[in-house]
């Protein structure tokens, strides 16, 4: 995954690294600008076993700010935000693994430096007892829930 | 032997002719008895499902998962660009005119067509309603969730977009839409059971020309369906996960 760069970004910025479980990391920048969710939209995704995005709606590449050529093949974490704790996205995937379903409330990182939250529910995608991908839904957060996350996740790295 | 053909029951109750115009030219092309089962409602249809008693099937996309997953159903088609999705309307003199005007206790009024219900209750989501403080008014059909909004037994109302769009002026002109879904993914979709796996490829050709006959096209016409699209096993299989996700 490329890191972010500063032409890309809109508004002032600061520079995190995240580090993945997979031991590589990426250079983001990111800004205090959010964007609303679109009312009465579900964002949806598909990545493989392994986490890499698949298919995506239009919602999900208009919210990114992404194209969706850029998207496809791409590790889902290309949204990651800094603000996230490891641990919550460490408890989706042992729960996808388990082959049981997810929820939680996300802040999702903008190409263009800014976020968006959601309300996720993502799903193994199980044929014939093998989980063949998962599929990703958000929608629109309770703002009371999201205000919440916000003094809680802080105190979760 | 006779099959056995059910329609959703939440479809428009001024298509019940047409359906069984459908039936008849279907049965024709096929060359198999059809008998077409309109059913009074989800719970009926579900006990002739228990009953083994459904055949062939335009599924609403809330049952999917049991038609797929427990039945073994078949996906064949889906019309072309038909999604359903959901207005959320108020009384034009409610006040309610975006979700963050609605407070508890909450009235709801809404119809027997569990998909746009499931969709009404997620775009509310974000006015932070506590479940017990949610009244739920059933409904005999959307005229009827029109009604209860302009008495006031209702706050808001939950309508397939459709419906709602087709409300006559003098009803529309009392209500205001608050949301709309635009989700573009769920839809009904006609499916086959595994008593008639042998005939799955005969029934898929006669339901994808189907706009090819002149008889046919003027059929869908009248069922406010352009074409049949194919339906893969998979994209059925995606609507449920789909589903799974929003019932939560």
């Amino acid at each position: 995954m490329n890191d972010m760069q500063p032409d890309q970004i809109v508004g002032e910025y600061v520079e995190h690294t995240l580090n993945f479980y997979d031991g590589s990391s990426r250079k983001i920048l990111v800004t205090e600008i959010e964007t609303e969710f679109p009312k009465g939209c579900l964002i949806v995704s598909r990545t493989d076993t392994s986490g890499v995005i698949t298919h995506c709606n239009e919602s999900f590449v208009k919210m990114s700010g992404y194209a969706r050529e850029e998207l496809i093949d791409q590790p889902h974490s290309i949204l990651r935000h800094p603000d996230i704790p490891p641990a919550a996205f460490a408890d989706l995937w042992n729960t996808l693994e388990k082959g049981e379903k997810w929820n939680g409330y996300v802040k999702n990182l903008r190409k263009d430096g800014g976020y968006y939250w959601v309300y996720v529910t993502a799903i193994p995608n199980i044929r014939n007892s093998v989980t063949q991908g998962y599929t990703s839904v958000r929608r629109e957060p309770s703002r009371k829930k999201v205000e919440e996350c916000i003094k809680l996740y802080p105190t979760m790295f | 032997m006779t099959y056995q053909l059910a329609i959703s029951p939440d479809f428009k109750p001024e298509l019940i002719s047409d359906w069984f115009i459908f039936n008849t030219w279907f049965q024709r092309q096929w060359g198999q008895g059809v008998h077409l089962e309109l059913h009074q409602g989800f719970d009926e249809q579900h006990q002739a499902l228990n009953d083994k008693k459904i055949d062939i099937i335009y599924a609403n996309p809330y049952d999917m998962s049991r038609l797929v997953r427990e039945e073994g159903f078949i996906a064949i088609a889906k019309p072309f660009q038909k999604p359903d999705e959901a207005v959320i309307a108020s009384h034009i003199d409610s006040g309610i005119q975006s979700l963050d005007q609605l407070t508890a206790p909450l009235t709801i009024a809404q119809a027997d067509s569990p998909d746009v219900n499931t969709i009404g209750m997620i775009m509310i989501e974000p006015a932070d309603i506590d479940p017990a403080d949610i009244i739920v008014k059933g409904a005999p059909s959307y005229v009827s969730v029109a009604k209860q909004l302009i008495n006031g037994d209702a706050q808001i109302g939950f309508f397939l977009a459709e419906a709602f769009n087709e409300l006559s002026r003098l009803v529309k002109k009392q209500l205001q839409p608050v949301i709309s879904s635009q989700i573009h993914m769920i839809h009904h979709a006609l499916l086959l059971s595994p008593n008639c796996s042998e005939h799955i490829n005969t029934v898929r050709e006669i339901l994808l020309s189907m706009h090819q006959d002149a008889r046919g096209n003027e059929i869908l016409k009248g069922l406010g369906i352009e074409y049949w699209e194919p339906m893969e096993q998979e994209d059925a299989e995606f609507m449920v996960d789909l589903m799974d996700t929003l019932i939560t």
